[in-house]
């Protein structure tokens, strides 16, 4: 009993408030959505509920911080826009959202697509599904519209550094993780080596778990004190992003951005190929016991297992992370696809279980990409034994 | 397909944000938690291993204070041992001492009285000598007063001497 089952109570009833909120804010959302997208199409006012746009719409990143309303007459923060084109250009994303809205005609397809065009400063640019093109392009036989063929913009691109949602979250992971352990690192620096009190009380458990069950098991004795700030920071970095992610309103699907995790899967890539001893690289171009005839095949087959590896951790972070936030929304959307409030006796509960079972998500793959990046490090520089 | 498409803006902030919290929570938190976290074990096992140390030290203390004792009360023992001979042997001692001076005493006593006696004897026998010399000449005296009686006398004496 005690203090488990204090920590376990606490837990659901986190879970719960953190749950009803984010039914609150989904519902919101797809809401939002639809009044946003009868908005746009304009043409009828009972324009069939669109999931699939909600949901891409909601995982996606996005120039514009939506809070509630419609398009025009809700609440948005306009996130700053940053292009590196003729120079460094700063200016808001309203130049966007409250800029012309245009639309594109497919040249293959004949499908139409709205975007917006920039004005004032966003003169020139094009926001299309939430990707920047540049309208003035002398290449294309379009000048000054977007050249759309087959669901693609062929127009340029600059580049594109604006802080966008993903950006905002990722600040604001930041700011967390260093409030929370500079604030735990200030208790040790003031009380010294003692037991730990408040904060450090909670996190040291934390540290302690990623420096020997992560670190120190997978890496071994000798070598693991090296990688065990680079374990604690991905798994700090991923699990706090995580939970962050499933704050409604706050959260962004950060973790769930294949940029993030590829990110993060190149780190642990570098990590392994860099700290590779010779055991290891003789293992990938002499594999001991393996005849000289067959190492033509299993050379290429030992490189791409070393770029498989780190793949995976990219892909299993991205998929497990958007496919959580993808079933809470679709699970919300049978209200609204039903347009009846009594689904919410169905959708609600089912939402509910999978808002919970994202908290013990969020964490597992925090622990499964250190710990797995730590399983990389240490067969990389392990000594052969024979 | 935007969905699994890397996006470079994004890329570029993710790197940086990653690389600035690697390098401040490296030098500022990792360092300072770890330390005193491993500091505290390294007491904590420090503090074990002297309390097994103590432990022994106190078995091998208790072990020494029990010869100590062991020790002391065979000390004890044989110096009650040695007070009770010494004690017996001089009360032996005295006792003969005693004895020795008791006979000596005893034997002197004896002498002098002896001495004594004798010398009372001799005293005696003189003393009862002139009496005997002062009786006798009175005696004598009275029956030499007249011829008749010194005749008496001399028969007598005479009878005496014949009996003899």
């Amino acid at each position: 009993m005690g203090i488990k089952s204090i920590y376990r109570s606490l837990l659901a009833i986190v879970a719960i408030a953190s749950f009803s909120f984010s039914v609150f804010a989904s519902d919101e959302h797809a809401e939002v959505s639809h009044e946003e997208s009868s908005h746009v199409e304009g043409a009828h006012d009972e324009e069939p509920f669109n999931v699939n746009e909600m949901i891409m719409h909601h995982i996606s990143d996005a120039h514009q911080w939506h809070l509630w309303g419609g398009a025009h007459t809700g609440v948005s923060i306009y996130l700053p826009i940053i292009l590196l084109d003729d120079g460094l250009k700063v200016f808001s994303s309203s130049h966007f959202y409250h800029g012309e809205e245009r639309t594109a005609k497919d040249h293959v397809t004949g499908k139409e697509t709205h975007y917006f065009a920039g004005t004032g400063p966003a003169e020139g640019y094009a926001l299309l599904h939430e990707k920047i093109y540049k309208l003035t392009d002398s290449g294309l036989d379009v000048d000054g519209d977007i050249h759309f063929e087959s669901g693609h913009a062929h127009n340029a691109k600059p580049l594109d550094f604006s802080i966008t949602r993903n950006v905002v979250a990722l600040f604001t992971s930041f700011v967390v993780i260093l409030l929370v352990f500079f604030s735990t690192a200030k208790f040790y620096k003031k009380n010294g080596a003692v037991a730990p009190k408040g904060i450090a009380k909670f996190m040291e458990p934390l540290v302690v778990f990623v420096r020997d069950d992560i670190a120190k098991a997978n890496i071994g004795e000798k070598k693991y004190k090296k990688y065990v700030p680079y374990l604690l920071t991905i798994f700090f970095f991923i699990y706090i992003s995580n939970m962050i992610g499933l704050i409604p309103i706050i959260g962004a699907n950060l973790t769930g951005n294949i940029t993030f995790t590829f990110f993060l899967a190149v780190c642990t890539l570098l990590v392994t190929v860099f700290s590779g001893n010779k055991n290891y690289w003789k293992h990938i171009f002499a594999t001991p016991g393996v005849p000289i005839a067959l190492l033509p095949i299993m050379i290429p087959i030992e490189v791409v297992g070393i770029l498989t590896k780190p793949f995976a951790l990219m892909v299993r972070l991205f998929a497990n992370m958007t496919a959580g936030h993808i079933i809470i929304l679709a699970l919300v959307s049978i209200i609204f696809i039903n347009e009846n409030a009594a689904w919410g006796a169905l959708s609600v509960p089912m939402a509910l279980f999978i808002s919970v079972l994202e908290l013990l998500v969020a964490f597992l793959q925090a622990y499964l990409f250190a710990m797995l990046s730590a399983l990389f490090i240490g067969a990389a520089v392990e000594e052969a034994h024979h | 397909m935007d969905l699994v498409t890397p996006d470079m803006g994004l890329l570029f902030w993710t790197g940086l944000v990653f690389i600035i919290l690697m390098l401040l929570l490296t030098k500022f938190a990792w360092k300072p938690i770890l330390g005193a976290v491993n500091a505290r074990e390294q007491k904590i096992t420090e503090a074990l291993e002297l309390a097994e140390k103590t432990k022994e030290e106190m078995k091998v203390l208790q072990a020494q204070n029990e010869n100590l004792l062991k020790e002391a009360r065979a000390e004890r023992d044989s110096m009650i041992k040695d007070a009770k001979e010494t004690a017996s042997k001089m009360v032996n001692d005295a006792k003969d001492t005693a004895k020795e001076e008791g006979a000596k005493m005893i034997a002197s006593a004896k002498s002098v009285i002896n001495a004594e006696k004798s010398a009372a004897i001799s005293e005696l026998k003189n003393t009862v000598a002139a009496f005997s010399l002062e009786i006798a000449e009175k005696v004598v005296r009275e029956d030499l007063s007249s011829d008749a009686k010194q005749k008496a006398l001399a028969e007598k004496l005479v009878e005496d001497i014949n009996l003899n």
